[in-house]
């Protein structure tokens, strides 16, 4: 069902849904403890999200190269909720400019991917290089002896699609819509980078295909459910049952200094049984050591990585998640849909050079992952209820105290750090 | 059209009878999945069977992705153990209706055919809603008597799809 489909207390209806500009959003006084409900409610804070997060000084993922490897690539991506074409010029240079015509404002790119020469308005032909400039207008002086066309002083090249900055580091693509934005390494930090080049660094992708889904929460949700690692081993009963992570292996949720980026990282253990003290299996309602795998493949872990860790769920603010699950790997882009709604589009992928088999141990460890992932519908599920209870509830705050009010790092799974150190951050951008 | 299943030419009594069939196949198995007789489920399948749920976009371009991918009995009970006994979701009801059944090739035992599928699905506090629009290229082989699928892609023309797929198609 999506978001549009709900019938009863559809959104709109409640009074935390309608709250707008002219409310005064007081966070509450106990501070990152204390999660108000507006922030994933309310309209006009939306909107402020927009402006400032994903139109601000931000880097913005937008394509993998992978996707438009020759020169007059294309794809049709979004930066926030605002669309985008992304394409390659015959020079091999990547452009982003908005997928709006000068003329009447046609959402002119309507392939999801393809190759061209340039690209046209369908509605009266103006038509676009590689680059995103204005190019051809039909009839742009009248018709000989009739009259008509442009004014004399109309120049094509003041009135060009709104372009983007690009910036492209190992095969992944950014942009933004601020000229003064940091350097795209600065802003990922070395904390996050380490991990970020695990997954990209020196490597040609394959792009394995593709998965969209709309999740009817706020997009904020997504971030912290991959920045929560409590509720790792307490939702998601396949990872515990299986021994994919436990309470008592090696973790550890890195925050980038800033607080908005993070790493969740965990090493699987080879023994399970051994790692898994009787207290911690009592506590986790899905431990089972009965359970076994059928066709136990799945599971096989081929240590192709320079990394301690054999999972790492990368945040990268706002709008981007690097899965590097055992051998699956894929990228999430997160599109905000409204307060209620995100679009959620996948990439998985591979590496060039892989062998047959490979590639079908990472195909069949996509299972995890994904709108059908044993781990991945769960988190879907999860927020799609989080944000059905703060819409319709008369409480006004969720609790945020795992772990003290520390903020950012931790080795512990139990501590809620990183999210706090993530709305730290948000306060600071959103002015709250 | 998904490689390997345009049609050839197929003796029309023969088709017939195989559609037939192949129709009481779909019956059975979507029986099965509509009344929450997951267990059930891996039975329709060859020990060495594939089975892939895809997007229409990653199949038009050859790309081997699934949402749901098993490339073996063994893991298609996996994964209906893991709905059964793992997966935590909301309730819900699927209805699967399979129609324009049509036989493309037969090969000795080896029986190649096409159907359009629809799911519904309704979350107890909402409408009924059409989930997935979608086709099914099945190579079925006949083992003891009784057709068994071999290989069964799901590919939905629902690109975006609401929230999750929980169950099969
Ligand atoms: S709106 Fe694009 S050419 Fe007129
Ligand atoms: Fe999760």
């Amino acid at each position: 069902m999506f978001n549009a489909d709900i019938v009863i207390g559809q959104p709109g209806q409640f009074p935390k849904d309608r709250m707008d500009e002219h409310v005064e959003y007081k966070w509450p006084a106990a501070g990152l403890t204390e999660i108000p409900d507006w922030v994933y409610t309310s309209p006009a804070i939306y909107a402020r999200e927009v402006e400032r997060i994903f139109h601000g000084r931000t880097w913005n993922f937008v394509a993998l190269e992978a996707e438009i490897p020759n020169a007059g690539d294309f794809k049709r991506s979004f930066v926030g909720p605002t669309p985008v074409v992304v394409s390659r010029d015959t020079d091999g240079s990547v452009h982003v400019f908005e997928n709006r015509c000068s003329h009447r404002g046609v959402e002119f790119c309507r392939k999801q991917r393809g190759n061209a020469t340039e690209l046209v308005c369908p509605y009266h032909n103006w038509s676009y290089d590689l680059k995103g400039n204005l190019q051809g207008i039909p009839f742009k002086r009248g018709i000989k002896g009739v009259g008509g066309g442009m004014p004399k002083d109309f120049r094509n090249e003041e009135h060009n699609p709104r372009k983007l900055r690009v910036a492209i580091l190992h095969g992944v693509v950014f942009a933004s819509f601020k000229e003064d934005v940091e350097p795209l390494e600065d802003y990922l930090t070395p904390e996050i980078l380490k991990d970020f080049e695990v997954v990209f660094k020196g490597r040609k992708l394959k792009v394995l295909g593709f998965y969209r889904n709309e999740l009817p929460g706020n997009w904020k949700m997504y971030h912290e459910n991959l920045k929560d690692p409590y509720h790792a081993t307490l939702l998601h009963s396949f990872l515990v049952s299986f021994g994919l992570l436990v309470a008592g292996s090696k973790n550890a949720m890195i925050a980038c200094p800033v607080g908005r980026h993070g790493t969740m990282a965990a090493a699987k253990p080879d023994d399970v049984a051994s790692v898994v003290d009787e207290s911690s299996k009592a506590q986790m309602r899905a431990y089972r050591d009965d359970f076994k795998l059928a066709d136990p493949r799945f599971l096989d872990y081929v240590r192709e990585f320079d990394s301690p860790w054999s999972v790492t769920m990368q945040t990268i603010w706002p709008n981007l998640i690097v899965q590097r699950e055992l051998n699956t790997l894929g990228i999430r882009h997160i599109v905000p849909n409204g307060p209620h709604s995100m679009i959620m589009l996948w990439t998985m992928f591979g590496y060039e050079g892989d062998t047959e088999d490979m590639q079908a141990h990472r195909l069949r460890q996509g299972n995890l992952m994904g709108p059908s992932g044993f781990l991945g519908l769960e988190d879907n599920e999860a927020i799609k209820f989080m944000q059905e209870g703060v819409r319709r509830s008369t409480a006004d705050r969720g609790i945020l105290k795992l772990g003290g009010t520390t903020e950012g790092t931790t080795a512990s799974l139990i501590d809620e750090s990183a999210i706090r150190a993530m709305y730290h951050h948000y306060r600071d951008i959103m002015e709250l | 059209m998904y490689p390997g299943f345009e049609l050839t030419s197929v003796d029309v009594q023969q088709a017939r009878a195989l559609r037939f069939e192949i129709e009481e196949f779909h019956t059975a198995y979507a029986h099965a999945l509509d009344s929450g007789q997951l267990q059930q489920w891996p039975e329709f399948f060859t020990d060495d069977a594939v089975y892939r749920i895809t997007a229409r976009e990653n199949a038009d371009e050859g790309l081997p992705v699934g949402l749901v991918y098993a490339d073996s009995k063994a893991m298609i009970r996996d994964r209906a153990f893991a709905i059964e006994h793992t997966q935590m979701f909301a309730p819900r009801y699927l209805q699967h209706f399979v129609t324009n059944v049509c036989v493309v090739a037969v090969e000795g035992e080896t029986i190649r055919a096409r159907a359009n599928y629809q799911l519904l699905q309704t979350l107890v506090d909402g409408p009924t809603t059409l989930h997935q629009a979608g086709r099914y290229f099945d190579v079925f082989v006949r083992v003891n008597g009784r057709l068994l699928l071999k290989n069964r892609q799901c590919v939905y023309d629902t690109l975006l799809i609401a929230n999750d797929l929980v169950y099969p198609v």
